[in-house]
């Protein structure tokens, strides 16, 4: 039976979390708890660093200071042996569906129980298409992913992200570029796996409305750090001007609708005086 | 001034770091090889990819340089009375340098630009970094089994091209030039050591198999994830690698039988 110590704890706890790519700092003292068997959404603006916290919580980056505990190991320090052995109960669903274009659909939803079981064909076969109709694509596997659309890519990336049957899975932007209908089909797709494989799911977006509706937490960032976090009913109701201003999509706000620099007015005059010169 | 020494250092210390990622990229490749005995099937697909697919090129181009070699050494060696030595100067030419120098420009532009493309655009899709997040390490996966193969074809690719060089030699010499055909090939015979000349060439062939591979592998590894990044890294390859290929064989060259 699962240990009721775990079951409580948090799947991931993110501390003073540091990390600068070249010269822009990224992530400021970020610090967060994702909990267990929920579905988890953070949300921030463009380039606030959404994609790069999931490449940390899969250890393909590393912070420049504090610490990521992903089911109580802290993923800096594993070993490769270890660290992949964490990946594998960890799926990633990535932005473009990210599947290997020299397979079929079938061959891609394969990839990982080949790679780490060695599960007669038969049993292997059956299993592909179980994953595979639970996204409604059983009839496409034979296609090349090529042919396929963004929307049946990333439902084909799910069923893989699933193979292995893993408790966490992390989705980065997963309802950027859809039409409404293949919206429709990856919200409940995210809900429903959630639900019935009792996994945690961790999301990065900034679509606010499909977040919303999904997630049982948010958790806000901007400049590096989360500026709120709680259930999607309890952000709303207590917003800052910020949150206000990003759930509701509002141009300008704390987050100036112009790029920062000297003001219009002297921007003109300054330009007169060199005409003058 | 100042300014051009600061480029010239930054220039030298941007060189430095890329050998230094090549070099570690092919030792993690080398820790990787274990796969290519455990899962011959990958690498042999891969011989396909980069060794049959490349066997065209390889023969048209050996047919007419062993041709091209027959009609530039008859005119020479029949000044001298000795157009039955043709079978020989043909045989040396090739099974020493051409063959394996030509194969290598060759594979550079075929197979190793190829290499780079596929590798380049894996990158940009994140078909490597979905790879990692489903706990597959795609240096066993896809970088080691690439790197055998290329190494493995190359030498038998610069077998092949000698080999038909010496029918279109034989071709032009003797059908078309009229030497005779027995002399053709005893005088290739007698010239021809298999230590000093034919292994000689087995060992340029293996080195440059290893170099255009490790070179093209690597810039797909460490192409920039955009369009022109591949477009950049496609290009270096074959310039690169050409470039390590004419100066390996000067080297190697020199060492063979420079000394003697």
């Amino acid at each position: 039976m699962a240990d009721p110590a775990v079951e409580d704890s948090p799947h991931i706890v993110i501390e003073n979390l540091r990390f600068r790519r070249g010269r822009k700092m990224i992530f400021d003292d970020l610090s967060m708890r994702i909990p267990r068997g929920q579905v988890t959404t953070v949300m921030g603006p463009s380039g606030s660093g959404k994609t790069t916290l999931l490449r940390l919580v899969g250890g393909q980056l590393r912070p420049d200071k504090g610490r990521i505990w992903v089911d109580g190991q802290e993923v800096a320090r594993l070993s490769t042996r270890r660290l992949y052995a964490l990946r594998k109960r960890m799926g990633m669903l990535f932005q473009s569906g990210a599947l290997l274009t020299d397979l079929s659909v079938f061959e891609n939803v394969a990839f990982p129980l080949r790679e780490h079981t060695d599960l007669p064909e038969d049993v292997l076969h059956a299993l592909v298409l179980l994953k595979l109709e639970a996204v409604g694509l059983r009839a496409a596997r034979d296609l090349d992913p090529a042919t396929l659309s963004g929307g049946m890519a990333r439902r084909v990336a799910l069923a893989r992200a699933i193979a292995l049957d893993p408790d966490l899975i992390l989705y980065d932007e997963p309802f950027t570029g859809l039409d409404p209908i293949t919206m429709g089909q990856i919200v409940s797709l995210i809900r429903r796996t959630n639900q019935s494989l009792g996994l945690t799911s961790v999301l990065v977006s900034h679509d606010v409305t499909e977040a919303m509706a999904i997630s049982d937490q948010v958790v806000l960032i901007a400049d590096g750090r989360v500026v709120d976090a709680g259930p999607p009913d309890e952000l709303e109701a207590r917003a800052s001007d910020w949150s206000a201003q990003f759930l509701q999509g509002r141009p300008d706000g704390p987050v100036p609708f112009h790029y920062p620099g000297a003001s219009y007015r002297d921007d003109l005059l300054g330009q007169g005086e060199r005409r003058d010169d | 001034m100042t300014d051009s020494i600061a480029a010239l250092g930054r220039t030298t210390i941007n060189a430095l770091t890329v050998f230094g990622r090549a070099f570690i990229f092919l030792i993690r490749m080398l820790a990787s090889l274990d796969i290519v005995f455990r899962r011959f099937g990958l690498t042999l697909v891969q011989v396909y990819s980069v060794g049959v697919r490349s066997l065209l090129i390889i023969v048209v181009s050996g047919l007419f340089v062993g041709m091209v070699l027959a009609y530039q050494g008859y005119i020479t060696l029949v000044n001298f009375g000795a157009a039955e030595a043709l079978g020989g100067v043909v045989a040396l030419s090739l099974v020493r340098e051409l063959g394996p120098v030509v194969t290598a420009l060759l594979f550079a532009g075929r197979a190793g630009s190829a290499l780079t493309a596929e590798l380049g655009l894996m990158k940009t899709t994140e078909q490597l970094s979905a790879m990692e997040m489903m706990a597959v390490n795609p240096y066993r996966r896809i970088f080691a089994p690439r790197f055998v193969a290329g190494f493995l074809s190359m030498p038998l690719l610069a077998a092949i091209f000698s080999a038909v060089g010496v029918m279109g030699g034989y071709l032009v010499g003797v059908g078309l030039l009229g030497v005779d055909s027995g002399a053709y090939f005893s005088q290739m015979q007698s010239v021809t050591d298999w230590n000093e000349d034919v292994l000689s060439g087995v060992i340029k062939s293996i080195v440059f198999g290893f170099v255009v591979t490790w070179i093209a592998v690597f810039q797909g590894f460490n192409a920039q994830p955009t369009s022109e990044g591949i477009s950049r890294a496609t290009t270096q390859t074959v310039v690169v690698s050409s470039l390590a290929v004419l100066g390996l064989d000067f080297i190697l060259t020199g060492l063979m039988f420079g000394a003697g």
